[in-house]
């Protein structure tokens, strides 16, 4: 069997039968146990041999091919009694309880039964899901009686099985010499008889109403039908009044047409209604007649003429079709109560005959007495069951697999009876595919025995055997399996039957499910719950998430990341511990056999060694210090060297989670001493790292087609520009910004030397000396290309009504003529992650390359810039004057002032409701209003105080960190606090605490924070303030989870989309998903920010170019 | 009932049926058999008023956000 291979065509998913069970199963299991004394697996037992072998000695007894190669084969258990498939508990119950417990038919009437197999036909047809119709048809098919049978023909039946053993009874007494009454006993007799006729009639009339029913649907209210016929009739009427004969004067035929057009109105939506529920033949007529009706109207618009005669031809038959669709109705209501009334006869007719039975007296000798008593009870006892019986029970499931039909549980064999008595014709209707299954499947007569290769034993070093869970449970299965059989062959009392019955039900249920709710969990010795089939498949340890969709991988690394700024950003820095284990294959060619031989030579402990030697015959051979010296003789080109990762070599980095493909990007490697996977400080950003205890993952390759495509699509500086937004994604952050602004803002000059200690540092050609100070802006120079022309507004730009362009004061206008760097500051603008303009150019223009040279010179660059300066934050940064404080709490103090005269205003209803807006809310927004204002004026007022001196303003305005209101909150003010994007109104009754007022609705009394974080927050404030932090941190919480979730399905129904060469979008079978990606075949990570290209930048630029030429 | 044209709402796309010889060619153009196009039903309203048969190919003319104007093609299911 060994090296075939298979393809799947198709999967078909379905019941297996008892006949496929017996039909693929090898050997009949019989015997609970595994091994006998020596050793070996019993036959017929759970390990019998022909189950297929494990030991890679022996040969299957089933197919020959040696162990390993031997997939298994399975076995079967006959099961004494049917038991009910845990799995399918549900479907069985909804079956039954829409089929009819008599005749097996669903509870549907032909008519409803036509329309919904068309319904299913159609859905399937359209390979649409059928789930919602067949819970239509679920809740339909719940009827009290059946329409297919005739439950009054079984009462006849049963009726004359008691007038039988009535008549037996009879003969008893006669025969025994009893003394009766035997006037009673001809009333009795009497009784009976009528009894026969009434329930006679009764079935004529019960019969009489199905024949109608299936006529038409009668549930339609009458009077309403009625009114109707009315209507139409009296329109009618005053239609032909108006016409008048044949006078067909403008003014009469519009006075005609608009009545006609009401009543036609009328007749449409009525219609409607009713179409559901008419016959086919009454439907045809009506639908003729509305189409007739229709052309006619159009008539009267083309020509002004009216057939008259055919149009109320047609009305007087639609009529005519209504009256007799009523005429049943009545008919159908006559024989309903008819029904009732022989319902009431038989029921009183039976309490005759009880009441008569009761009367019955009989004289002599007890005994007789005695048994003659037995019988009548015993007959008094069938006629109340009988009439019991006519009341239909709902059945009720009892989780997980008890099926209970009243008071009454249904043994497994009268399930397995009902749903065998179910007509294939129906299968669809209760959701089952006829071709693949049949209900009656889903209670078990066999049970298959998994192969041995699913259960297999462990010897433990004691050399115990230790069974596999699977097998411990099919060993209770048989042993109970056993015990039912031999009780039931020696006849024993049906109770012990009942109990054993029941116990295999529980074994069978929890060897398929051992986490049915409602059953114990069956436990090992040791009280550990077995994991039986359902749990090997469920949940994240399961089959399906564990081993299907998630798989382990060989030569990859995971451990803490750290920074290092002196690394490229297509760098990663592997530790030499992570280094030496995970290795990169490479051919021996006779110009590497050198230098792999070195490598064999330090073996697998020394750096640049190698692990393993793989010899053409494909042997792998570990390199340890014995076994060097014979590898190295042995060695020649076609051997392969499994060596150690080494500098330069192509890894695939990774953190999770894997939003984007910049969450994986190929590096290339950089061996360094200590623990960390080393990353340049650019990169975090795509991965969305930080180096608080994030672990990373890393991945070698193992072929050169990988490598080589990692190397050109995957590669750090592929990826400065993101298709998320057509920038980049990878640039400066933090020092690299302010680095920048410090080196480049205005009055920043260096020292020569300093200059070219910088510029060697940043890995930069050496510039000609100036001999004279340098500014900051020359330097930066250095690292533009000769030829870049650009203009923009930098991130320190403060947004001036009118811009004064190249006169800008805070140096925010930045111009590059010719590579040179003319005027305004370096900050995030130029080459900040996501905001990068400078960055963004050189990669659209000059490559990638010389982007990442740039980038890693410019970060370099700027850290020198920092360090040659000096740069520290802390709250002395944030210290305003003593004025600026009270100037502050002034102003604060005004603004609750405001706000309590705003509550002045709404008690005393001198306020103005806002359009749209209750007074309360307006309240609300006016308080916020003026409190939002306080907030900012007092921000202004410390920001006022602040200068470019200040380092966390610096960081601040630049976009290195943080924002102007961080600073101000710590400074001045931290403002309202709030939850549920308002103030805060939670608490206590009408009150946020304890501490104000009922209904108080003051500034303090709703969370506005007045104290700066610098000063303190006061108690309450603090709780405040608690409060919306509380929130925030829940809403982040349920905000990751629902778009992580969000994100896994738009992946789920994306994953297979490509675009083709010739620019549509397909997916894997190659059908057009859109004839353009984008609809303008755009791809967005080389768009100018997501857009085509932005033609006043370029003209800017031509402009800038123009000027520098001159 | 008022029967409006739906053709005229603003937001309904100029849908056109294609002619034999278009067909070849836009399936030329595209390398695709007609089955591997969009599809739209039979049903839908805008074919019923267009009156395109099943097996038909409509160009549809959509205003576009990213390119103004965008052609796509839809196969008319039965």
């Amino acid at each position: 069997m060994t090296g075939i291979i298979k393809k799947i065509a198709q999967i078909n998913f379905g019941l297996l039968s008892p006949e496929n069970i017996r039909k693929m199963s090898v050997t009949k299991i019989v015997t609970p146990d595994t091994y006998d004394e020596d050793g070996y697996p019993i036959e017929a037992g759970l390990m019998d041999p022909r189950l297929g072998v494990i030991d890679p000695g022996l040969r299957c007894r089933s197919c020959g091919s040696k162990g390993g190669d031997c997939q298994g084969h399975f076995g079967h258990i006959n099961l004494a009694r049917p038991v009910i498939h845990v799995g399918f508990a549900d479907t069985i119950h909804k079956i039954l309880r829409s089929t009819c417990r008599n005749c097996g038919r669903i509870l549907l009437t032909d008519r409803e039964i036509l329309d919904y197999k068309e319904k299913i036909d159609n859905f399937l047809r359209n390979e649409e899901n059928i789930t919602n119709v067949l819970k239509e048809i679920y809740n339909l098919a719940r009827k009290d009686d059946c329409p297919h049978c005739h439950q009054s023909e079984t009462v006849r039946d049963n009726s004359e099985k008691l007038m039988e053993k009535f008549e037996d009874l009879v003969k008893e007494i006669e025969g025994s010499g009893l003394k009766v009454d035997s006037k009673i006993v001809e009333q009795i007799e009497k009784s009976f008889e009528t009894l026969q006729t009434v329930l006679e009639e009764q079935l004529t009339s019960s019969l009489r109403i199905r024949e109608l029913e299936s006529q038409y649907d009668i549930s339609m209210d009458k009077t309403n039908l009625l009114q109707v016929l009315d209507t139409i009739k009296n329109k009618k009427d005053e239609g032909l009044s108006t016409i008048d004969g044949r006078n067909l004067k403008k003014k009469a035929m519009a006075n005609y047409v608009e009545i006609v057009d009401e009543l036609l109105k009328l007749l449409d939506s009525e219609i409607h209604d009713f179409q559901n529920k008419m016959d086919s033949q009454t439907l045809k007529t009506v639908e003729k007649f509305l189409e007739e009706i229709s052309t006619v109207f159009e008539k009267i618009d083309e020509k002004n003429q009216v057939k008259l005669g055919t149009f109320h031809k047609y009305l007087n038959e639609y009529e005519k079709t209504l009256k007799k669709f009523l005429e049943t109705l009545k008919k159908f209501e006559d024989a309903k109560i008819e029904l009732l009334v022989k319902a009431e006869a038989t029921r009183r007719t039976e309490d005759d005959i009880i009441r008569h039975i009761a009367e019955l007296e009989f004289e002599g000798s007890d005994e007789e007495v005695t048994h003659i008593k037995d019988l009548t009870e015993n007959l008094v006892k069938e006629i109340e069951k009988s009439r019991e019986k006519e009341i239909k029970e709902d059945i009720k499931i009892d989780k997980p697999v008890s099926l209970v039909e009243g008071n009454y549980k249904l043994t497994p064999s009268e399930v397995r009876d009902w749903l065998e008595k179910i007509p294939e014709d129906d299968y669809f209707l209760v959701g089952i595919n006829p071709e693949i299954a049949k209900p009656e499947w889903m209670v078990l007569t066999v049970l298959p025995v998994p192969p041995v290769t699913v259960r297999p034993s462990i010897t433990l070093e004691t050399g115990e055997r230790s069974e596999d869970d699977l097998t411990h449970k099919l060993v209770d299965i048989l042993r109970i399996n056993q015990r039912l059989k031999e009780n039931m062959e020696a006849g024993a009392p049906q109770l012990i039957v009942e109990d054993l019955w029941e116990l295999l039900q529980y074994h069978v249920t929890t060897y398929f499910d051992n986490e049915a709710s409602g059953v114990p969990p069956a436990r090992h010795r040791s009280g550990r719950p077995l994991k039986t089939l359902a749990q090997r498949l469920k949940g994240k340890e399961g089959r399906f998430r564990s081993n299907l969709s998630g798989k382990r991988v060989n030569f990859s690394a995971r451990t803490v990341i750290s920074p290092d700024p002196n690394i490229s950003i297509n760098e990663v820095g592997v530790p030499e511990m992570i280094a030496i284990e995970v290795t990169v294959p490479v051919y021996v060619t006779e110009w590497n056999i050198e230098q792999m031989k070195k490598h064999i030579e330090n073996g697998s402990k020394i750096h640049p060694g190698a692990n393993y030697v793989i010899r053409p015959d494909e042997r792998k051979i570990r390199v340890y210090d014995e076994t060097k010296e014979s590898i190295l003789e042995k060695l020649e080109p076609g051997y392969v060297v499994e060596r150690h990762l080494m500098d330069g070599d192509i890894v695939l980095f990774n953190r999770q989670p894997s939003l984007h493909r910049m969450s994986m990007m190929a590096h290339e490697v950089k061996v360094l001493p200590h623990k960390t996977f080393r990353l340049n400080l650019c990169v975090c950003p795509p991965y969305n790292a930080d180096f608080d205890g994030d672990e990373m993952n890393m991945h070698v390759f193992q072929t050169e087609e990988s490598r080589a495509e990692a190397k050109s699509l995957m590669r750090v500086q592929e990826h400065i520009l993101s298709p998320r937004f057509g920038g980049p994604i990878i640039g400066g952050i933090h020092d690299h910004i302010s680095g920048g602004y410090l080196l480049t803002r205005a009055g920043s000059v260096f020292k020569e030397e300093d200059v070219f200690q910088m510029v060697k540092k940043s890995q930069l050609p050496m510039p000609e000396p100036k001999n004279r100070d340098w500014t900051g802006k020359e330097i930066f120079s250095l690292l533009l290309p000769d030829d870049l022309n650009m203009v923009y507004k930098a991130e320190i730009c403060r947004k001036c009504d009118e811009c004064l362009r190249e006169e800008c004061k805070n140096d925010a206008y930045v111009v590059i003529e010719k590579g040179e760097l003319m005027m305004g500051a370096i900050d995030e603008k130029a080459f900040g992650a996501f905001s990068g303009k400078i960055l963004d150019s050189v990669v659209k223009e000059y490559g990638t390359d010389h982007a990442r040279q740039f980038l890693d010179s410019a970060t370099k660059l700027a850290i020198s810039g920092i360090m040659k300066r000096g740069f520290t934050t802390s709250t002395a940064d944030e210290e305003i004057p003593r004025e600026a404080k009270d100037r502050i709490e002034e102003l604060l103090n005004n603004a609750e002032k405001r706000v309590e005269q705003l509550i002045e205003a709404y008690h005393n209803e001198e306020l103005e409701a806002l359009p749209g807006r209750s007074l309360r809310e307006t309240l609300e927004m006016k308080i916020m209003q003026v409190l939002g204002e306080a907030r900012d004026k007092s921000g202004e007022i410390a920001e006022s105080y602040f200068g470019m001196d200040n380092h966390a303003v610096i960081m601040a305005l630049t976009g290195a960190r943080g924002s102007m209101l961080n600073l101000t909150q710590i400074a001045a003010c931290v403002g309202q606090q709030s939850v549920r994007g308002g103030r805060i109104e939670r608490g206590y009754r009408n009150r946020t605490l304890p501490h104000f007022q009922e209904g108080e609705l003051g500034a303090k009394a709703s969370g506005f924070v007045q104290s700066s974080y610098k000063s303190g927050l006061d108690p309450l404030e603090f709780f405040f303030h608690a409060m919306g932090g509380r929130e925030g941190l829940v809403d982040t919480a349920i905000r990751t989870a629902q778009s992580g979730y969000m994100q896994r399905r738009l992946v789920n129904a994306l994953q297979d989309l490509n675009v083709n060469e010739d620019g549509t979008v397909r997916d894997n079978r190659g059908v057009v998903i859109q004839t353009r990606y984008g609809e303008d075949g755009i791809d967005p990570a080389k768009s100018d920010f997501g857009k085509v290209a932005d033609i006043d930048r370029i003209i800017e630029e031509m402009r800038i170019k123009a000027k520098a030429d001159k | 009932m008022v029967k409006k044209d739906i053709l005229k709402h603003e937001l309904v796309p100029d849908h056109v049926v294609l002619k034999k010889n278009q067909i070849t060619k836009v399936l030329k153009d595209m390398g695709v058999h007609p089955e591997q196009l969009p599809k739209i039903k039979l049903d839908d309203p805008v074919v019923k008023a267009i009156g395109a048969k099943k097996g038909d190919i409509i160009k549809i003319t959509r205003k576009s956000q990213t390119a103004g104007r965008f052609i796509s093609y839809r196969l008319v299911l039965g």
